[in-house]
């Protein structure tokens, strides 16, 4: 789709911000630049739309080199997206979204009709349309910038760190909208960030370049956290790589049992009989109620007259990450981690100690799970470790944006989770 | 106080005055001859100021020359030049023109540049990369977004032209100036001040003028951002 063929970029002052690169870029899916600053990241995207002009090498899409396009022209076949949104002041929203449209000649009309669909489609209220830009939120804007990007409806999209200039909360919500978006829109996305849970969160394939503008690795989020390239590579995806590869772990091969589970009409007797110091209340559909301490029960009566602890949090079966179940099981009461099902009934429990043995094995062989078709013929580029070579598991669908324990970069248990040491305990180096 | 009073009262019997409103030396054809020499001078100054402050602000190019050119046009004495042109020109409108063309060109000139080279990168950047080509940025992005810094070197300029057209009397020539040279060599100061009150008022109709102008073409996007700021 979008290949880069030996591309160099130099400045006349001798600085080199893009050094020999060679990639390629599947159709349909997320590839994310990642790196330290200077590393020829958002050099590598400008090159794309022609608004950096590489000194060799050349750039195709779709197999035509894009010099044979005048640039005005290819531009506005390409979506572009930069990190201040940049949107026009002294144009109303539906104007800057009907930019592309306008400059191709749809007649206002059918641009502004366009436009007011696009405002739809980023989750912003048709009463934004008569605004401007410096009446809207700094993650509105980022919205409106993603709507006038896609005005002509591009197959290709560059964005340059887009999501970086807003709070962390506000970010949150943009990426998860913007997974969202690309599910019903399939769009070749180039994006560029230097933050890795950003690019492991989004990215199809993350390309992690070093500076002087070298490729260091080209993988999905999976291989690149169990296969670091080398020692650059592995300090820069920081040292919880362990923790995050959870994230691609799916928590239904997790082995679960069935533990001190109890109906809440159970009496405390029965409670004792289990010989546990905690047992759990669920109601008649199985649904996890709290837990209630053993050594703390009254001396009659049934579970329902108890005080219960809450749970922290549950963990789902269908759709949460192996991730997800280590923190619950981190933040339980009992500290068993508890698994429900689709329905929201309990399907079992596991103790952080279950999990991690489990983990241990299903991290080393990797689950072909994904639903999205392999990315695997994307070109790897030199310097990635031989056995990334195969790229043979795609990182899976980027996550169920909608759900917020899918996926966690919060890095929430972090280093503190007992004996959860990766497979593959991260090397030294600073992080990022 | 009395003082003021009476010029007042000498304002209004010189104003009211019918002899005032006839012939050539009649306020209206006074005004008129004005509002020649200025309009023709900030519609020169406009052509030079816009198309160099436009071009350099656009391409960035020239920067430097075009602040110093400013600034050494800025300290040419008006009259000066006028009196100068005068003697290798001959006497003619031509004279009064390139001075006030003098004066009138650095306030656009610098504005003009200073509006378009202030645009926000990002903005400028995200207009490229949708694909506009260099007019389409200039005319549909650096333009809008500059122009109340625009209306404000034309207003400056403007209010400056219509204030030392007066200068062409000097020479010999019409325009309001001449209520208040010929008042001033007469002594009759009921024309001198009569004069400059007229004068006065041409300054605030201009002011008028312009405010309504930025009211009609300045995006409210733009006018709200700028008193917010």
């Amino acid at each position: 789709m979008i290949k880069f063929d030996a591309v160099s970029k130099n400045y006349p002052n001798g600085t080199t911000a893009v050094d020999a690169l060679s990639l390629e870029l599947a159709e349909g899916g997320i590839t994310v630049l990642v790196g330290p600053s200077g590393c020829g990241k958002t050099t590598t995207l400008r090159m794309v739309n022609r608004m950096v002009e590489p000194s060799a090498g050349t750039v195709s899409l779709r197999g035509r080199d894009i010099r044979e396009v005048a640039a005005p022209e290819l531009r506005r076949g390409i979506g572009y997206v930069i990190q201040h949104a940049g949107l026009f002041p002294h144009r109303t929203i539906l104007d800057n979204v009907a930019t592309v449209p306008l400059l191709l000649g749809w007649g206002r009309k059918k641009a502004r009709k366009r436009a007011a669909e696009l405002l739809e489609l980023v989750g912003l209220p048709a009463t934004m349309a008569k605004r401007y830009p410096y009446q809207l939120s700094g993650g509105q804007q980022q919205r409106v910038g993603v709507a006038r990007a896609l005005g002509a409806d591009p197959p290709v999209l560059l964005m340059d760190e887009p999501f970086s200039a807003v709070d962390p909360i506000v970010r949150g919500e943009l990426q998860a909208e913007f997974l969202r978006l690309q599910k019903e829109l399939h769009k070749t996305i180039v994006f560029v960030t230097h933050d890795i849970d950003e690019a492991i969160k989004l990215g199809d394939n993350i390309a992690v370049f070093r500076t002087g503008g070298r490729l260091a690795q080209f993988d999905t989020p999976e291989r690149l956290l169990a296969h670091p390239a080398d020692d650059f590579v592995a300090g820069f995806v920081g040292q919880d790589r362990g923790i995050r590869r959870l994230s691609f772990v799916q928590a239904s091969g997790l082995p679960l049992r069935e533990g001190p589970v109890l109906p809440v009409t159970a009496s405390v007797a029965a409670a004792r009989a289990l010989d546990e110091p905690w047992v759990l209340a669920v109601d008649a559909a199985r649904r996890p109620l709290g837990w209630a301490a053993v050594a703390g029960l009254p001396v009659g009566g049934t579970l329902a007259d108890v005080q219960l602890a809450p749970l922290g949090h549950t963990f789902s079966l269908a759709g949460d990450s192996a991730r997800a179940a280590l923190d619950a099981a981190l933040l339980s009461p009992s500290r068993l981690a508890v698994g429900v099902d689709a329905e929201g009934a309990v399907a079992g429990v596991a103790d952080a100690y279950e999990l991690s043995a489990a983990m241990t094995e299903t991290t080393t062989v990797t689950p072909a799970t994904a639903d999205t078709p392999a990315t695997a013929d994307a070109a790897v580029a030199p310097g990635a470790t031989p056995g990334a070579a195969e790229a043979g598991e795609p990182a899976g669908e980027p996550g169920e944006p909608g759900e917020p324990g899918n996926r966690p970069v919060d890095g929430g248990a972090g280093a503190g989770g007992p004996r959860v040491t990766g497979p593959a305990g991260a090397k030294g180096g600073e992080g990022r | 106080m009395n003082d003021l009073l009476n010029q007042l009262e000498l304002v209004g019997d010189w104003l009211t005055s019918s002899q005032q409103w006839r012939g050539d030396d009649g306020i209206p054809h006074r005004l008129l001859e004005h509002l020649t020499y200025s309009g023709l001078s900030l519609l020169f100054a406009a052509v030079i100021g816009l198309a160099l402050g436009l071009l350099v602000g656009h391409t960035g190019r020239g920067a430097f020359a075009v602040a110093t050119l400013a600034n050494l046009a800025r300290a040419i004495p008006t009259f000066g030049l006028v009196v100068l042109v005068v003697t290798l020109a001959g006497l003619s409108t031509t004279p009064v023109l390139v001075a006030l063309v003098a004066l009138a060109v650095p306030p656009i000139l610098i504005n003009t540049f200073e509006g378009v080279h202030g645009v926000d990168p990002d903005t400028r950047d995200a207009a490229k990369g949708m694909g506009m080509t260099g007019w389409e940025v200039l005319l549909k992005v650096e333009v809008p977004m500059a122009l109340p810094l625009i209306l404000l070197g034309l207003r400056v300029a403007a209010i400056q032209v219509v204030a030392t057209a007066t200068v062409a009397a000097y020479p010999g020539l019409g325009g309001l100036g001449r209520f208040i040279v010929d008042g001033l060599s007469r002594n009759d100061y009921e024309l001198v001040i009569g004069g400059s009150a007229v004068v006065v008022a041409l300054a605030l109709v201009v002011q008028a003028v312009f405010t309504a102008l930025r009211r009609a073409v300045v995006s409210p996007g733009l006018r709200a951002a700028a008193t917010k700021s």
